[in-house]
């Protein structure tokens, strides 16, 4: 039990009458690397919160080391030793890699000078610990979001630290970036310092965590050692429902949905060629920079082809422009969707009227009752959680915002639809009601197009499946005949697994 | 080592300093009677003040914010002063000084209050302080123009530093004036790079969010930030005046466009988080060159609107374009 370095008893925390947690209890051990799975609104940041002392628990107590705490400070948990890197890092950009690292100690020593060779000094001696090799005189603006995670986590260990926090620390890491904060993260471990680790990656907890514990609706559902765990019980603490592993297969059909021959767009793809039947979900994918996510621009209109043909029900069509292809009934779900996909500060009813406003003008006039019954009827459909149509698009969480991406190229009835990694951010519970929406898509006959990088969701969800190098189709399978290991060596070529 | 030559070389004080050195260059072929000592004395004196209320501006801008009300404040504090000073009579630059830099701060702890209290975007809160106390000034304080300085006071802007007295006998000299930018330049540069407090206005101006996170006491940094630069703003005003000889409410009003346009070229970024007193005293500088100096070129005076002008969406364009290179370029 003396191992124990931060233990939560019964932990409640109700906002204004919405009960966050409803009792939580964690025991976070030395040396350990702890996962917090959950969905999101599952209450993990709230947990987190309440232990870097941003939030005050409502009920329930606080350890560390064995001691009782009470109403802890952000100041207060540093001081204890417990260290939180958000998603965000909270790296100052303007400042060099030194002065980010050096800053917090300065700060927690209640310094009125600022040293800088001190800074220097502290910030190698931080990074050597780490393991990172960053320059210490560069602006943390011009390092990679791998690299500024790296200063976060120097920043962090410099005071001390017994318990490391990660707030999502993969989201926006590379295979290869995900592979070498393991590494640091193992090294770390090995120093006696317990990590908690916020994720709800499957892959990526069991090829990291040591324990395991599942928060579910602001309840801990479940928790003991990785190795009790398999994806199929996982899966179902995390959603509380049982969520088939199986591959999707349609009924054969011979019915043409969309063919394209011999699509060429110079250094993005070439003598791209496939077609859909009613009923499949094409899958493509490849590395970064292998032509998969230009393929979809081309496709609507972004940056059309320069030759190829393109057949819809087996016509041809010429894309020139995204015009074109709304015209053509095809639909885009992007990448980046705060970004590219929604309007952030619009109600949920803007946004899913915003492909097809259209159908709602009565004799010049925008119909809003309408709109409002077609709103309600998705947001219902798709199972996304919200208060109203009214209700701003930033107030959703990442599953339910990409639900609404997707609510709104359906309420254009498209005939095509491509979806660029579209369960990016998104929780496990979302990305089986997204899934299972496009198949149901797919067997009405719409042609769904899923472009992603992990392996998982495209030998689950697609039939078919184009594997892109270099702008070029490398392999073409049917996910029959694969599985994820497979696709994964494919995809990489002769790369290969590495590290 | 040639790699960081390099950058020593492109950063935007070198910039700068090039155009400087080029517009200089330039001014002396046409006019060989602008090098030389008695420029360098008289653009000193044109920027003074200039320059105090560019470190002021800048220190504000830093921290992530802005503020349009120091001419106003400088205005009110100069106007009030100098007419209590004449009502008690009271004859010391001390008080003068004492007096403008407290109305100044009060004025700042306004704007500070409106920032980061009540949250008003600084822009909006800044503008609307400067609207109400120009006019109040105006209103309640009057629209004379007051040239009967006290003594003591005035006698401030007969000391000079040194006399240079050119070939053809015209005297040139330094007034003692110059010792205040002088000051409030190695002061603000010590604080900024070596103090917490100053690293705190940069970390507020990098990431407000992040600041908090670490520990900095936001609200407070901006209120000593608000406050400064109201302190400033009266220190400004009151040299001004003394430099000028006389006191009018309305004096400054409008300086606030070139100094907010010096400070920029100078490298702070309007975003926050990037500015350094060195950079900002070079855009007065080169501010200073251009309002002073272009008639030396042969260029009409309202042409000198439209070359300031020029130099500011050019000088604030290539700052702009190196940041969004740097956003853009690929990461280490």
């Amino acid at each position: 039990m003396a191992d124990v370095i931060l233990k939560l008893e019964g932990i409640k925390k109700s906002f204004s009458g919405v009960h966050a947690l409803k009792g939580v209890d964690l025991e976070i051990k030395k040396g350990e690397i702890h996962c917090l799975a959950g969905e999101n609104g599952s209450g993990k940041s709230t947990l987190i919160k309440i232990i870097s002392g941003v939030h005050d628990a409502t009920e329930g107590n606080v350890y560390v080391e064995g001691k009782k705490i009470e109403h802890i400070t952000p100041i207060d948990a540093i001081n204890y030793g417990v260290q939180v890197i958000y998603q965000d890092f909270a790296v100052f950009p303007n400042m060099t890699v030194a002065e980010n690292i050096a800053m917090n100690r300065a700060l927690m020593t209640g310094a009125k000078r600022m040293n800088w060779k001190e800074a220097r000094k502290i910030a190698i001696e931080a990074m050597e610990q780490v393991g990172a090799n960053i320059d210490p005189d560069i602006l943390v603006e011009r390092l990679s979001v791998a690299n500024k995670q790296l200063v976060a986590i120097s920043r962090a260990i410099i005071n001390d630290a017994k318990v490391l926090i990660l707030d999502e620390p993969t989201t926006a890491l590379t295979d290869k970036e995900v592979k070498k904060l393991n590494i640091i993260l193992r090294k770390l471990k090995e120093k006696g310092i317990a990590i908690v680790i916020v994720n709800h990656k499957l892959d990526e907890i069991y090829e990291i965590a040591d324990y395991l514990t599942i928060l579910r609706n602001g309840e801990s559902v479940a928790h003991g050692p990785i190795s009790e765990f398999n994806r199929a019980t996982f899966i179902k603490y995390l959603t509380g429902k049982d969520i088939s592993e199986e591959k999707y297969q349609p009924k054969e059909s011979k019915e043409e949905v969309l063919r394209v021959e011999h699509y060429t767009r110079k250094g993005s793809f070439e003598d791209v060629s496939f077609t859909l039947y009613k009923g499949d979900v094409l899958g493509i994918t490849g590395l970064l920079g292998s032509g998969r996510g230009e393929i979809a621009d081309a496709l609507f209109g972004i940056t059309p082809a320069e030759s190829g043909k393109v057949y819809l029900h087996g016509k041809e069509v010429h894309i020139k422009s995204i015009d074109d292809a709304i015209h053509h009934k095809i639909g885009y779900v992007p990448e980046d969707r705060l970004t590219q996909g929604l309007f952030l500060d619009l109600s949920i009813q803007e946004n899913t009227v915003a492909a097809s406003i259209s159908k709602y003008m009565r004799k010049g006039k925008v119909n809003t009752a309408i709109m409002q019954s077609d709103t309600m009827e998705w947001i219902r459909k798709i199972g996304c959680v919200a208060s109203s149509p009214k209700a701003k698009i930033r107030t959703l969480s990442g599953g339910n915002a990409q639900k609404m991406v997707i609510a709104k190229w359906l309420n254009a009835e498209p005939e095509i639809l491509i979806l660029n990694g579209p369960t990016v951010g998104v929780d496990v519970g979302a990305k089986a009601d997204i899934h299972k929406i496009l198949h149901n898509l797919a067997e009405q006959g719409v042609g769904i197009i899923i472009i992603s990088d992990e392996a998982n969701e495209i030998v689950k969800n697609c039939n078919k499946i184009i594997v892109m190098k270099n702008g070029r189709i490398s392999n073409r399978l049917k996910s029959l005949d694969t599985d994820e290991t497979k696709l994964t060596s494919l995809v990489n070529g002769e790369w290969g697994e590495g590290v | 080592m040639n790699n960081k030559l390099k950058t020593i070389l492109t950063t935007n004080e070198m910039i700068v300093i090039y155009i400087i050195a080029g517009l200089s260059i330039l001014i002396g072929c046409v006019n060989s009677a602008f090098i030389g000592v008695p420029t360098l004395i008289s653009l000193s004196r044109s920027m003074l003040v200039t320059l105090i209320f560019a470190i002021a501006e800048m220190i504000v801008i830093v921290s992530g914010g802005i503020d349009v009300s120091f001419p106003a404040v400088a205005c009110i504090s100069l106007y009030a002063t100098i007419k209590t000073m004449l009502a008690l009579n009271i004859d010391s630059p001390v008080f003068a000084y004492l007096m403008a830099a407290l109305i100044g701060t009060g004025f700042g702890l306004i704007n500070a209050i409106l920032i980061a209290k009540v949250k008003i975007l600084p822009l909006i809160a800044t503008l609307g302080v400067s609207s109400a106390v120009s006019g109040w000034t105006l209103a309640f304080l009057g629209t004379k123009e007051i040239s009967n300085i006290p003594e003591k006071v005035d006698k401030l802007s007969q000391l000079f530093l040194f006399t240079y007295t050119s070939g053809n006998g015209i005297k040139y000299s330094l007034t003692i004036l110059a010792i205040i930018p002088v000051v409030i330049c190695i002061g603000a540069h010590i604080i900024l790079k070596h103090t917490m407090l100053g690293r705190g206005v940069y970390a507020i101006g990098g990431d407000s969010n992040a600041a908090r996170i670490a520990g900095f006491n936001v609200t407070k940094i901006q209120f000593i930030t608000y406050m400064t630069s109201g302190c400033l703003a009266g220190i400004g005003g009151i040299t001004y005046m003394i430099l000028m000889r006389q006191a009018s409410p309305q004096v400054l009003m409008g300086s606030e466009m070139m100094v907010i346009a010096a400070v920029v070229i100078g490298g702070t970024r309007i975003t926050g988080g990037h500015g350094s007193v060195f950079g900002t005293f070079l855009g007065v500088c080169l501010i200073t060159l251009v309002q002073n100096n272009l008639i030396m070129l042969g260029i009409p005076a309202h042409f000198q609107t439209f070359v300031v002008g020029l130099i500011i969406v050019i000088g604030t364009a290539i700052t702009s374009i190196r940041a969004k290179k740097i956003a853009n370029s690929a990461k280490i």
